[in-house]
């Protein structure tokens, strides 16, 4: 991975900047409540939801195990139908094939523009800044994407990109961008405005580049869900159709989709199915693209493969309902996981993808409350994996530190030592206990030193006792 | 029935009177209590912040000092959560078949304090009264790794003259999630923000979990902006019997 994420600062800072912005939290605490509620209604009205997340667990795994097999499978059938299937290592590859493909269909000219939608891996390999350098102009039409371009921001969820934003400052945006000074914020205008705005551009635009939910190898088929249609347009009406790939999202058989389409949906959005889903195979004569073409990205995915416990980071399906139910993701947004990929499935999957220092950071930026577990379609144990990579990543500073340690390495090293033995435990007790009278105000420790004064900056703690139930019990068993 | 207590480092230290009401509440149900000195600190801390290789000996001391007991009663679920999740993986990687088999044969033996009254010795009621109104929070740990969902509903039920009142967004987290709470406190703080306005809001005087490390966390917040509500583990409620809130 590449991009604007390198300077990114770590977690705990870039989330100081987003707990200041009250009007991102209010609206990221409104959205998330509301799409975590549809959801709930709609995964309890399946008799069948635990059973379904295990098969769909189960399919990933399978494929995962064997991802070579499918990947050339789907690869033969795609090219049977008619498309053609190119693979990219990294996002440079992925990137230069997609602008060699633009270049051969539109012709060297200034001014190329093409149509896009909802592809969150090209903006994971920075597709836009890449092309927007060769001189072709990528145009959003995913409504939250187009609002999140036309803001020059990021992207801040998985599936509702703009859900930082509320109405009036998507207002403001389309008042600018769009030339509407008079423009209202109810949500009829505001969809009026951008309909118009993207019509013009479906009806006029060659080249379509998408992302897909789902590539299956049976058939060779690709696999789109959506809500507004927008996508259906950028798959249907270009002359041409690129569609980038990452190698985790094949699934073995068309029959595979009966899992997916019944959890994705409810997971995603709270609704028993999308409003649209496109399903197309190859090419077909008199309709549709003439020419379809599919970048298979690896980036960094293979790396993963190897290792049980990270291989299931790429079972995601993207559905967005962990960062809904979490503690973390709700109260900061998405910007300050510095990833198009934020909350806990963020947290997992940008540290591996990337090997950025500010990524490491992100591993720690849970409770391991276990909520993100408990609602993902596919069962990631997210929390299991966040801890596995929290080794990874202590491993790893001990080996780069050599010989200087962080003051928490040895906090933490010194720790362990005192809980090996019960008597030095004991007198470590007895060591705080002493210590601690110097910041006792009002029989409470309100201003701690080192690493414990961040939890007396916003917490008071009750001081030690005099007696621990180690001294009671020995006090007790005297007088017995 | 023997039972060896597994008090939790945190406990023993910051919050001995849980570890008192435990041992209250047991024998007045009949049973016999025991405290092995040699017990420290379960693992949790190191191994959930990354320090696998430094929980390892913590583990092997609680295994060495447990591995005998008839059942282990641990007033603390995230503790019971660490060794239910985690202990055999550890076994395993440590590549030792006597230390793996000693956690396979423990592990089954250890229960959480609610767990060990309602579902290993059936009881509810335990003979408590407490004249106060009570909120529940359960915690991440004991609900969604331990499961525990009723059995702390039915013995707070059954204490006479409490009054139970329901926790807004219940399922919600405190924030605390042990180095978590230090090493992103600023989020820590405005998740437990939220945690705190929903404890107020249930208009409970006491705010009760089976973690006191999720409790440390609730109060600090309720102290520092001056709300008076106290924090009791269920163990020091069940262990009350109405003479005062002293036992």
């Amino acid at each position: 991975m590449s991009g604007k994420a390198e300077k990114a600062p770590e977690f705990p800072i870039a989330a100081r900047s987003a707990l200041e912005d009250v009007e991102l939290r209010r609206n990221v605490r409104r959205a998330t409540d509301v799409i975590r509620s549809k959801r709930d209604l709609r995964v309890r009205e399946l008799p069948d939801w635990e059973e379904l997340r295990q098969a769909g667990k189960e399919i990933k795994a399978h494929t995962l195990a064997h991802l070579d097999h499918y990947l050339v499978e789907f690869e033969r059938n795609c090219e049977l139908a008619g498309g053609k299937v190119h693979w990219a290592r990294n996002a440079e590859e992925a990137n230069a094939i997609a602008i060699s493909l633009v270049g051969q269909h539109a012709g060297i000219q200034s001014g190329v523009e093409v149509i896009k939608v909802k592809t969150m891996t090209s903006d994971e390999i920075q597709m836009n800044r890449a092309l927007e350098a060769a001189g072709i102009t990528p145009i959003e039409t995913d409504l939250a994407d187009m609002i999140v371009q036309l803001g020059n921001d990021a992207p801040s969820h998985i599936v509702v990109p703009a859900l930082h934003k509320n109405r009036s400052q998507i207002r403001d945006i389309f008042r600018v961008k769009m030339n509407l000074p008079d423009l209202e914020d109810s949500p009829e205008v505001l969809t009026a405005a951008a309909r118009k705005y993207l019509r013009e551009r479906f009806l006029s635009v060659k080249i379509a580049i998408s992302g897909a939910n789902f590539a299956i190898a049976e058939t060779g088929s690709v696999c789109i869900v959506e809500s507004e249609g927008n996508g259906r347009m950028c798959i249907t009406l270009p002359e041409v159709l690129i569609c980038l790939v990452g190698i985790e999202k094949i699934i073995p058989t068309f029959r595979d989709l009966e899992v997916f389409l019944q959890t994705l949906p409810r997971s995603a959005t709270g609704e028993r199915m999308n409003p649209y889903n496109s399903l197309w195979t190859g090419i077909t004569s008199g309709d549709g693209p003439r020419k379809f073409h599919v970048i298979l990205l690896d980036n960094g995915r293979r790396g993963l493969i190897r290792n049980k416990r990270e291989r299931e980071t790429l079972s995601c399906i993207r559905c967005g309902a962990c960062l809904n139910v979490c503690p973390v993701y709700r109260e900061t947004g998405g910007h300050a996981y510095g990833s198009i990929y934020s909350g806990p499935i963020g947290a997992i999957l940008s540290p591996q993808l990337q090997s950025l220092e500010h990524s490491q950071s992100l591993p720690f930026a849970s409770t391991l409350c276990g909520a993100c577990y408990e609602v993902c379609p596919v069962k990631i144990d997210i929390p299991e994996i966040l801890i596995h990579l929290r080794g990874r990543i202590i491993r790893n500073s001990y080996k780069r530190l050599g010989a200087t340690l962080s003051a928490e390495n040895l906090v933490m090293q010194a720790a362990s030592a005192v809980f090996r033995n019960h008597r030095r435990y004991e007198a470590a007790q007895r060591l705080a206990r002493i210590s601690q009278t110097l910041f006792k105000r009002n029989q409470h420790l309100v201003k701690l030193p080192g690493m414990a004064g961040a939890w007396t900056d916003s917490r008071d703690l009750r001081p030690i006792p005099r007696l621990s139930f180690r001294d009671w019990w020995k006090i007790r068993g005297k007088h017995k | 029935m023997r039972v060896a207590l597994f008090i939790a480092c945190y406990n023993d230290t910051l919050f001995p009177q849980t570890g008192i009401a435990v041992t209250h509440v047991l024998e007045r149900l009949g049973h016999s209590v025991e405290f092995a000195r040699q017990q420290t600190c379960c693992g949790q801390m190191h191994y959930n912040t990354g320090y696998h290789q430094e929980a390892v000996p913590l583990v092997r001391n609680f295994v060495k000092t447990f591995r005998d007991a008839e059942v282990v009663c641990v007033p603390s679920a995230s503790c019971v959560a660490m060794m239910r999740e985690h202990y055999s993986l550890i076994a395993e990687e440590e590549k030792d078949e006597i230390f793996a088999d000693e956690v396979r044969t423990l592990l089954p033996r250890i229960f959480e304090f609610s767990e060990l009254l309602v579902s290993r010795l059936g009881v509810e009621d335990v003979g408590a009264v407490f004249p106060h109104s009570v909120t529940y929070h359960p915690s991440c740990h004991s609900l969604r790794m331990l499961h525990i969902v009723d059995a702390p509903i039915k013995l707070l039920r059954s204490v006479r003259k409490l009054a139970l009142l329901e926790l807004p967004q219940k399922e919600q987290c405190c924030g605390f999630g042990g180095t978590f709470a230090v090493k992103n406190s600023d989020v820590s703080a405005a998740i437990l923000a939220s945690k705190d306005a929903c404890v107020i809001e249930s208009g409970a005087e006491v705010v009760t979990a089976l973690d006191n490390s999720c409790l440390m966390q609730i109060y600090g917040g309720l102290h520092r902006s001056g709300a008076n509500i106290r924090t009791m583990h269920l163990a020091e409620i069940l262990a009350s019997t109405g003479d005062g809130d002293e036992w």
